[in-house]
């Protein structure tokens, strides 16, 4: 399949390309333009696949199907809208001496690597090539935490690399369980890691072995998720790290992480024919939603504040996939998509923002609607949308999930209240007087880049009150293969 | 296959776990290069017995990887590494080496235990070592919680990747090969990431004590 090849290449392409191009003026317009063609060629592989249903290409090395084919549009998608976002952004930070030229072209470079590794991950058919791509994916963007070079960011990089380097060792360690347990059934032969194969073999699997196996890559992978006690990582590499980079750890990272998991799962599922694999993901999921609501609280740097809001969103999907059944899978893949839109165009207002007051403390940080009503606005709606209210994506997805959490496990839908009511209390209180009143901030010297904001939060907002048909069977789809 | 055979094997992975306590124990960091080199020989010691007795051609191939990689780069970039930052001295441990030491034998009597319903699936003539490559995993980790040096911590990050590695070749024979040279690609991509970042790390604070990177904290 042709739309497979262009949809890798041009992202890999990307990276030398602008390594070569270096420090031109117009590298931001030329990363855009890599980010455009990759979303274009999402689009055509996404027409192949509902034209034609699920696609394999290169002797089955790679496939898509209805779980991964939304995800590859979205991924490459926020990946477009947030190089644009980037361009501003960037310009800005140049001018106030942030990034210097040689930093620059390491971003821009990086960017396109990140986003190869992303889409390899989501498009490969081997389980062996995923666990390579999630380890590309923390190698290419751990230079990037690390980008301005001050001793928080140098630590929140180490971190970073160290945590998820130790973690990824745990997926890798479970990989090699999976070839074990499915060596014994399809042969030692290079198929043995493709999950297609092991789909249709799934039951005959070794179930001590995949129990294993899966406890393995649940931790492995969940330390990319950024479930908790394995999130420490996240909030440092959030806040430390330039913007854009939060926007897409946040939106593309912790997503493609838990889609990894999701394979897994399926695979864990019909081996051992218990609820073993849900109720793990069931437990880690609880205790990252509540657990981060409560750190919310004691956020004073807004970035982070907003990095713990994703553990807890991440939390909330990793829960609702470990309840399984057609309605909480269905809520969790509309959560993802949410959540990767809405948290992005909150890092891109909030980005604007922080340059704007010159800080990342929220307590100097006020009167945003004044100096600049779309970026006031753009957080005051995010914020809105991300906390689940009606009518944004969010609200409908939490719905769907508490109220399953209700009839098929009343005993945790007290936790999720009290920690969705703490979360808002939390986030709202501090953004409402960021947003509104007096304010003393002044003007950017590059007009900041918000269409990709708005754009995101109507998408967020449309997904809240209408589903498109193509949409809707995509995730029943997904939400079936789910189990 | 003949009992010599898996003899062979069975005494370079005792030679992988003695290392691994060697590592444990040892606060030399030019030391510790070198055990680290000596555990990639015993790897590709036992990887090409493996080969050699089963007749899998393609493992011959990823010895000859591993003795690339993990006996000549890899400690080839951690020797000019600790060159160019001179910081060959003697490394403090957070934990006392005595007490390190009935930690890690507690580590490998747990991993026996975690090995022992599963590794008797494998048709591997290795299998009896899979609970000393979890062994080994475990220890690479606790020395990397114990220790508070930049480069030490790598080593331990490498030789968890040893023992995973050996995992890989004694409950099957060996990843697919494509799998293989992405994880060894990714493992060569990192050491170099992590070069650059050591020299970052140093110039920020002027040295590579990872106790200055302490500060991101929830209070």
């Amino acid at each position: 399949m042709e739309a497979f090849f262009v949809l890798l290449a041009i992202p890999l392409l990307g990276g030398p390309c602008l390594w070569l191009l270096g420090d031109r003026n117009s590298a931001p317009e030329v990363n855009s333009g890599f980010s455009l063609a990759t979303f274009a060629a999402s689009a055509w592989l996404t027409a192949e696949v509902v034209a034609g249903g699920p696609v394999t290409a290169w002797g089955e090395q790679f496939f898509v199907d209805a779980l991964n084919v939304f995800l590859v549009a979205l991924t490459a998608f926020v990946g477009f809208t947030t190089s644009l976002f980037s361009r501003p952004y960037m310009r800005i930070e140049r001018e106030k001496g942030r990034m210097t030229g040689p930093r620059l072209r390491l971003y821009h470079s990086m960017y396109q690597a990140f986003m190869f590794t992303m889409l390899l991950a989501l498009t490969t058919n081997n389980m062996g090539i995923l666990w390579v791509a999630m380890e590309a994916a923390t190698l290419a963007t751990v230079l990037l935490v690390s980008v301005y070079r001050t001793a928080a960011s140098l630590e929140a990089a180490w971190k970073y690399f160290i945590l998820c380097g130790v973690g990824i060792a745990q997926a890798l360690f479970g990989t090699i369980l999976l070839y074990f347990a499915a060596e014994r059934v399809l042969g030692a032969e290079g198929n043995a890691l493709l999950w297609t194969h092991l789909a249709l073999v799934k039951g005959d699997l070794e179930p001590a072995i995949m129990s294993l196996a899966f406890v393995f890559l649940l931790v492995g992978y969940g330390t990319k998720i950024g479930l908790v006690p394995l999130h420490n990582w996240l909030p440092d590499a959030h806040a430390e790290g330039p913007t854009p980079i939060s926007a897409v750890l946040s939106g593309l990272l912790l997503n493609v992480a838990l889609y990894s998991v999701l394979r897994c799962k399926v695979l864990a599922d019909g081996a051992l024919e218990s609820r073993f694999a849900g109720n793990m993901m069931m437990g880690f999921g609880l205790l990252s939603v509540v657990v981060a609501a409560f750190f919310l609280s004691r956020q004073r740097d807004v970035k982070r504040m907003f990095a713990y809001s994703s553990i807890e969103h991440m939390g909330l999907v990793t829960f609702a996939f470990g309840m399984g059944g057609p309605i909480a899978n269905f809520a969790g893949l509309l959560h993802m998509t949410v959540h990767s839109l809405v948290k992005s165009a909150i890092f891109y207002a909030v980005g604007h923002a922080t340059q704007k007051a010159g800080t990342q403390v929220m307590e100097d940080i006020r009167g945003l609607m004044k100096a600049s009503p779309t970026v006031g606005w753009g957080l005051m709606i995010g914020t809105l949308a991300i906390l689940g209210m009606p009518p944004f994506g969010v609200f409908a997805s939490e719905f769907l999930i508490l109220t399953t959490a209700m009839r098929e496990h009343p005993w945790a839908t007290p936790f999720l209240l009290l920690a969705l009511g703490v979360a808002f209390a939390a986030v709202f209180s501090r953004v409402q007087p960021m947003v509104f009143g007096d304010t003393h901030l002044k003007p950017l010297a590059h007009q900041p880049a918000l269409v990709p904001v708005f754009v995101h939060l109507g998408l967020g907002l449309m997904l809240g009150l209408y589903i498109p048909p193509y949409l809707a069977a995509w995730y029943a789809q997904a939400a079936k293969l789910l189990g | 296959m003949s009992p010599l055979v898996g003899q062979v094997i069975n005494l370079f992975a005792a030679v992988l776990l003695l290392i691994a306590f060697a590592m444990l124990a040892q606060r030399r960091i030019v030391t510790l290069i070198h055990l680290f080199a000596l555990q990639g020989l015993a790897l590709v010691g036992s990887t090409t017995t493996v080969a050699f007795a089963t007749g899998q051609h393609h493992l011959y191939w990823s010895a000859g990887i591993t003795f690339a990689l993990k006996v000549v780069i890899l400690p080839l970039i951690l020797h000019r590494l600790i060159r160019r930052l001179n910081v060959k001295w003697d490394i403090e441990t957070l934990i006392n080496i005595p007490t390190m030491m009935l930690v890690g034998i507690l580590l490998v009597v747990f991993a026996f235990n975690l090995a022992l319903p599963i590794s008797q699936f494998s048709q591997s003539i290795a299998r009896g070592t899979l609970g000393i490559a979890m062994a080994c995993v475990l220890m690479s980790f606790l020395m990397m919680i114990t220790r508070s040096k930049a480069v030490p911590q790598v080593i331990g990050f490498l030789a968890m990747e040893n023992g995973l590695f050996f995992a890989a070749t004694s409950a099957t024979y060996g990843m697919p090969m494509v799998v293989e040279l992405g994880i060894a690609l990714d493992v060569l991509v990192g050491m170099v990431i992590l070069g650059v970042f050591m020299f970052q790390i140093r110039e920020q604070f002027d040295s590579l004590d990872i106790h200055h990177l302490e500060k991101l904290k929830e209070d």
